[in-house]
């Protein structure tokens, strides 16, 4: 299994060996590469992902999706992104400015800290805190706030709509999607996200094969929970644009609209990366115990594992999105808090029940 | 490191907002007119402030959404607890200690269903 820890360790030799840094030099130097890769690979993958959904929800709805700039259209998206830069940034005059301003950069911050929590290999993982998962939820929160000031800041009748309905179905999910990670949490007696993953190595260890009915319960239960978090799917009430038009970010413009876009996208990606990650095995390959078979497994990259598990899921979730109609706001809470939230209760008892008299694989 | 890290990540964050926010200002067109001030409500003008209170059942699900986060939090220590107990060979106890907790809570869960607080109104 290739350890991603041997490059960095690499790196860090190099500035304090080779080119005989100082700690605050060295340190300073590998936190801008840190921000620098995430800054990257944060538009990268916002740009595929865009693509991504155009030609998914096209081919779902029987058409081809963006033609015409470049091949397939693979350049739409730049020149999308061109032109958000390019428009004009003006707000609402009688707005709320303080708010106004601050709740993109808490959707910014809220979505690139849970993103560096994501493990792209042994060893590739940004933020890696003992209480990783707790950490997660910790972070993921802030982006409750992200949409109810806007919504609140920007003093348009739909705005404030949108945003309390948004805030009140956020929050309502987050407890299923925390319940989902303790269950996670108690088959595999960490915290830690590179913990998690690792307690998935070996044959037949992915948590959803391991904890077998419940795993897979809380497995469901969380792509549900975290198709709400993300706003996306039957659950984007918050930006239903037949009645609302574009909810809580109608009054940004330009760029202003692109954090919101950039975040979204991107709290889908970090919501399927967690699934694949806690639930899935992440970077971990398939095993299941027959040497020659294994080997071939093990040849394979952590990153490759881990991407493609993930777009899986993000594939699975889109397919939700484009097939299932907008639910209506008592529907959401009433599945949450009495059909989503007992279940999940349930679950996490039978998972410790399983864990406590040893029958898990 | 951890620590220094999060500082990073959330500078990192607030650099993509700034520098993608003076990019837009910089090669942007700039132009006034008194209407584009206004809140855009289908075209007509808007009456009154947006600020007003809103639907209650939005304040209920927050007052119970409440209670039923600190118990998660609450379940965390307790979870990662779980497999010592089993290597302890005492793992049932953690079962009947988790089941208690859970208990009460599930009680305030019926409680607020009974009194009809989690229909909408």
């Amino acid at each position: 299994m290739f350890d991603f820890q041997i490059v960095t360790t690499w790196f860090d030799n190099l500035l304090r060996q080779t080119l005989g840094l100082g700690d605050f030099w060295s340190i300073l130097i590998e936190c801008v590469m840190v921000g620098l890769i995430i800054l990257t690979i944060y538009a990268l993958i916002a740009m595929f992902m865009i693509f991504f959904e155009r030609k998914v929800c096209a081919w779902f709805q029987c058409r081809l999706g963006p033609m015409r700039v470049g091949p397939w259209g693979v350049f739409q998206v730049l020149a999308d992104v061109l032109k958000m830069l390019i428009k004009e940034i003006f707000g609402v005059d009688r707005s709320d400015k303080f708010l106004y301003a601050l709740a993109p950069c808490l959707t910014i911050v809220a979505s690139v800290g849970t993103f560096s929590f994501l493990p792209w290999n042994k060893g590739a993982q940004v933020l890696d805190f003992n209480v990783g998962v707790f950490m997660i939820t910790a972070i993921s929160s802030i982006g409750v706030l992200g949409v109810i000031l806007s919504g609140w800041g920007s003093n348009n009748k739909y705005s404030v709509v949108s945003a309390m309905r948004g805030a009140v179905q956020m929050i309502s999910y987050e407890m299923s999607l925390g319940l989902c990670m303790v269950i996670a949490v108690v088959l595999c007696g960490t915290m830690q996200l590179s913990g998690i993953v690792e307690a998935q190595t070996g044959p037949w260890k992915w948590l959803i094969i391991q904890g077998h009915i419940p795993a897979i319960v809380a497995f469901c239960i969380f792509l549900i929970a975290g198709n709400a978090e993300a706003n996306r799917g039957p659950f984007d009430l918050a930006e239903a644009e037949s009645e609302l038009t574009a909810g809580y970010h109608t009054e940004y413009s330009g760029m202003g609209f692109g954090y919101f876009y950039l975040a979204e996208y991107l709290n889908l990606v970090v919501i399927s990366g967690l699934a694949a990650a806690i639930f899935l095995g992440g970077w971990a390959p398939l095993n299941i115990g027959v040497d020659g078979f294994d080997a071939v497994m093990n040849y394979i990259p952590g990153f490759v594992w881990f991407i493609g598990k993930t777009l899986a899921v993000i594939w699975v979730l889109m397919w939700v999105r484009w097939t299932f109609p907008r639910l209506r706001i008592d529907h959401i809470l009433i599945l949450e808090w009495k059909y989503l939230m007992p279940l999940t209760l349930i679950t996490l008892v039978v998972m410790t029940a399983c864990v406590s008299l040893g029958l898990t694989f | 490191m951890n620590f220094t890290l999060l500082i990073t990540v959330v500078l990192t964050a607030l650099t993509l907002v700034a520098g993608a926010f003076v990019v837009a200002k910089l090669i942007g067109p700039r132009s006034y007119n008194p209407v584009k001030g206004e809140p855009f409500e289908c075209g007509i003008p808007t009456r009154g402030s947006s600020w007003m209170p809103m639907n209650v059942g939005y304040y209920l699900f927050a007052i119970l959404f409440l209670m039923f986060d600190i118990e998660t939090v609450l379940l965390y220590p307790w979870a990662v607890a779980v497999k010592q107990y089993v290597a302890a060979g005492v793992g049932p106890y953690a079962l009947v200690s988790i089941g208690f907790f859970l208990l009460v809570l599930v009680f305030g869960l019926a409680y607020a269903w009974r009194k009809g607080a989690l229909e909408w109104k």
